[in-house]
């Protein structure tokens, strides 16, 4: 076997190719499915992700036409190109999958998320809190007198900045939406 | 014009409507109404199996010999979870079936009721798609679509969950051609502008390689014509996958056999230096490309693929084509034909002298015996007793796999049926049966190792029930050959666990079952020892000694790319020292 030079007890030989992980940069895309709304159809577009391997960083979905019964999904992922590619591949051969956009890709779009965040202090703080939250566009929807809870909506970096601030003047829970996109224009 | 029946008799119906006419399966509590349908009818067949991956394998060598949907029947709960393995089976090799489970009653579904098991949750990923349905008068309907999807784009298995309580129901029946049209309509059409790109490639091609897979088998018997049209017309060389064996005839002068870990010293060179690669209905498989940056690195490649996810999965190609083969190639004859048929002579002939000189290596060369039956020599006799015969085979996984995949020949697409995804061993037996059942008068041969063999062994007894004349030709070399060979070559020759200890007297034990057996271990006596096994009217287990160590070459030890080939010391280049280009 001199041909390939295999050391007899060598144990460095997989029964795969064990690559190393692809260089190509990775980027963020925001992928819309809108999928057939029966049992299962959530199960099944996650499942596809974890068993391949892809990440998910958010995920919305509700049905937004009750007659057709059409869902819609919305799946913050990450990924080099091709694995984005593929993913949107993988997708569209789904039976009960009827589109997917690539928002991030196709043109610009709008993504939004909605945060609430509670924020729990006293004197100063809650001064500073309310303050912040105003130029937030936050609105109050829960008050006693030592807590807030502020409903924001925003691109998630938004809805990060805002919790960054909020961590030192008492930011007790935070509930995120994930992101819901549309692409702009008509 | 609705006619009103029971969830039970719904399936029945669907099933003939659907034109099913046979049913491999296994009763249980959870699908008794459905037994009792099939009970009072007499125009589907149940074939009772004696496992349930014995029910889903018989399924799939149904419909990988007839290209029609196999069907399979089997209960909840342990019935489902052992169909897991032949689902998989044919999501990973693209095999058209439909199975049918049963599950407890709607009320009783998340209480941990007897045999439930969550089936749909379990299956999902291993079917194409899957349902559960839990209203009768979506049941006919949801049959319908199941036949559809697991037929339609690229083919793969479907299971559908029926529980008890809506077999027992009630509901208006909706026939085939009345049943709702899917949203599921693959592309079919591949698109002209990327097909005239391939026609240029193959009008400018000097050293172009056709790679064709299971894809153009899954097309139909059309696909198969119009590439064997377009290879003679051409004049290039052709290699298959394992999956793709008989869509281009074994014995068509440019033939170059398989490719791949096994494959062909000619067939790997020649998409190691192909200028021009045309895959046809494969997907870059591992045990196809070897390490993935050395793969024919200086080639442009096409790619035919119903499956648009198959395409740049794994390797980037120039042109992509989505479709299906059938009408991909009817077109692109259309176009190259019109253009006047043209092709770079003098860089073929080049090429063709050059596959030639590869080919003089003569990879599959062994030093034969006349003391011991090799492996090779056996599936030459074989190969030699029933050429030209209405012959099926089959095969389990491992060496002898590869040695049947190297040393028999297939002539026609839907003759060869072997686990090639999934590797499933235990797949071969019970999957001749599904084979013979299809196909009553012909030879079908398992070729098989006797440990891949000890895994479903138990379906002889369906074979015998349904007296089915299965041929089961076990090369016996009592080791796991295939990871012994690996042990021996990569793992230190430490051979962990890889002996066949406590075999069973394989003649004794078809007698046992009730059929013939015949064991062989002199090279003298194999041509008798097989013709007694082809012309006896019923099941076979055929026990054929062969050598222990032997091992199967070339092979590209995984991670290497193709001009990094292992050949058998006996092969004709090894002794000039001319292995590596």
């Amino acid at each position: 076997m001199s041909a390939l030079n295999i050391k007899k007890g060598s144990t460095s030989h997989s029964a795969y190719d064990l690559r190393s992980a692809n260089s190509e940069v990775e980027a963020s895309h925001t992928l819309a499915v809108i999928v057939e709304n029966e049992p299962g159809v959530l199960a099944r577009v996650i499942g596809l992700f974890s068993g391949r391997g892809y990440n998910i960083d958010s995920l919305t979905v509700a049905e937004v036409d009750h007659t057709g019964h059409r869902s819609r999904i919305t799946i913050v992922t990450r990924g080099t190109p091709a694995v984005i590619d593929q993913i949107e591949a993988q997708l569209k051969r789904m039976v009960p999958v009827h589109e997917v956009q690539d928002l991030t890709a196709e043109g610009p779009s709008v993504q939004r998320e909605l945060a609430l965040v509670k924020v729990k202090g006293k004197g100063d703080h809650r001064i500073e809190a309310l303050r912040l939250a105003e130029i937030f566009r936050a609105n109050v929807v829960d008050s006693t007198l030592e807590s807030f809870v502020f409903e924001m909506t925003g691109t998630p970096e938004k809805i990060d900045a805002f919790a960054d601030l909020m961590r030192p003047l008492g930011l007790v829970e935070i509930a995120r939406t994930g992101v819901a996109g549309l692409k702009r224009g008509a | 014009m609705s006619k009103q029946m029971t969830g039970a008799k719904m399936v029945v119906q669907a099933l003939k409507d659907q034109g099913v006419e046979v049913v491999f399966g296994y009763p249980g509590g959870a699908v008794l109404p459905i037994y009792d349908e099939l009970f009072l009818q007499n125009d589907i067949r149940h074939i009772l199996v004696r496992h349930e991956q014995g029910a889903v394998h018989m399924a799939e060598g149904y419909a990988r010999s007839t290209g029609k949907p196999g069907v399979a029947l089997v209960t909840s709960g342990p019935g489902a979870t052992n169909a897991v393995t032949g689902l998989t089976d044919a999501l990973m090799d693209s095999i058209p079936i439909v199975v049918l489970t049963g599950q407890v009653p709607t009320f009783m579904i998340g209480t941990d009721g007897f045999q439930e098991a969550d089936t749909v949750g379990i299956t999902r990923p291993c079917t194409k798609m899957n349902w559960l349905v839990k209203d009768t008068a979506k049941l006919s309907d949801t049959i319908h679509q199941a036949f559809h999807v697991a037929t339609h784009g690229r083919p793969g298995p479907v299971l559908i969950d029926i529980p008890k309580d809506v077999q027992f129901a009630t509901a208006d029946y909706v026939p085939a051609e009345k049943a709702k049209i899917s949203h599921y309509q693959p592309r079919t059409e591949g698109d002209r502008d990327q097909i005239a790109r391939l026609v240029e490639l193959i009008e400018s091609a000097e050293r172009p390689v056709f790679y064709t897979g299971g894809g153009v088998i899954n097309s139909g018997p059309r696909a198969s014509q119009l590439l064997r049209e377009l290879v003679a017309e051409t004049n290039f060389p052709i290699t298959s996958t394992l999956m793709g064996l008989g869509s281009y005839p074994a014995s068509g002068k440019n033939w170059i056999g398989m490719l791949g870990m096994h494959g062909l010293y000619e067939a790997n060179l020649a998409m190691h230096g192909c200028d021009v690669m045309i895959n046809i209905g494969a997907r870059f498989d591992d045990r196809i490309t070897g390490r993935i940056k050395d793969f024919s690195p200086r080639s442009k490649k096409a790619h035919i693929d119903i499956d648009p996810s198959s395409i740049n999965k794994v390797i980037r190609v120039d042109v992509p084509i989505v479709g299906d083969v059938t009408k991909v190639l009817e077109e692109v004859l259309r176009q190259w034909r019109a253009r006047g048929s043209k092709t770079d002579q003098r860089g073929l002939s080049q090429w063709w002298k050059q596959i030639d000189e590869w080919r003089a290596v003569k990879c599959l060369a062994y030093k034969n015996s006349t003391t011991t039956i090799k492996p090779q020599y056996a599936l030459e006799r074989l190969e030699a007793l029933t050429k030209g015969m209405d012959r099926y085979i089959c095969t389990e996984v491992g060496q002898h796999q590869m040695w049947a995949a190297q040393f028999l020949g297939f002539e026609d697409p839907n003759r060869w049926m072997t686990s090639g995804g999934l590797g499933t061993m235990g797949y071969g037996l019970p999957a001749s049966i599904g084979v013979q059942i299809a196909h009553p008068d012909a030879l079908v041969i398992n070729v098989a190792g006797e440990a891949s063999w000890l895994m479903n062994m138990q379906e002889m007894g369906t074979a015998m029930q349904f007296r089915a004349p299965v041929k089961q030709f076990i090369l016996n070399n009592e080791r796991l050959g295939m990871v012994r060979q690996w042990q021996e070559l990569l793992h230190g020759e430490r051979y962990s666990s890889s002996w066949s200890e406590s075999l069973p007297d394989f003649v004794k034990l078809a007698e046992a079952f009730g059929c013939k057996g015949i064991k062989c271990d002199d090279p003298k006596d194999l041509d008798d020892a097989i013709m007694e096994m082809i012309r006896y009217d019923g099941p076979v287990i055929f026990d054929c000694l062969v050598e222990k160590h032997e091992n199967c070459f070339p092979m590209i030890p995984s991670g290497k790319p193709h001009n990094e080939m292992l050949l058998s010391a006996d092969a004709e280049a090894f002794r000039s020292g001319a292995v590596l280009v």
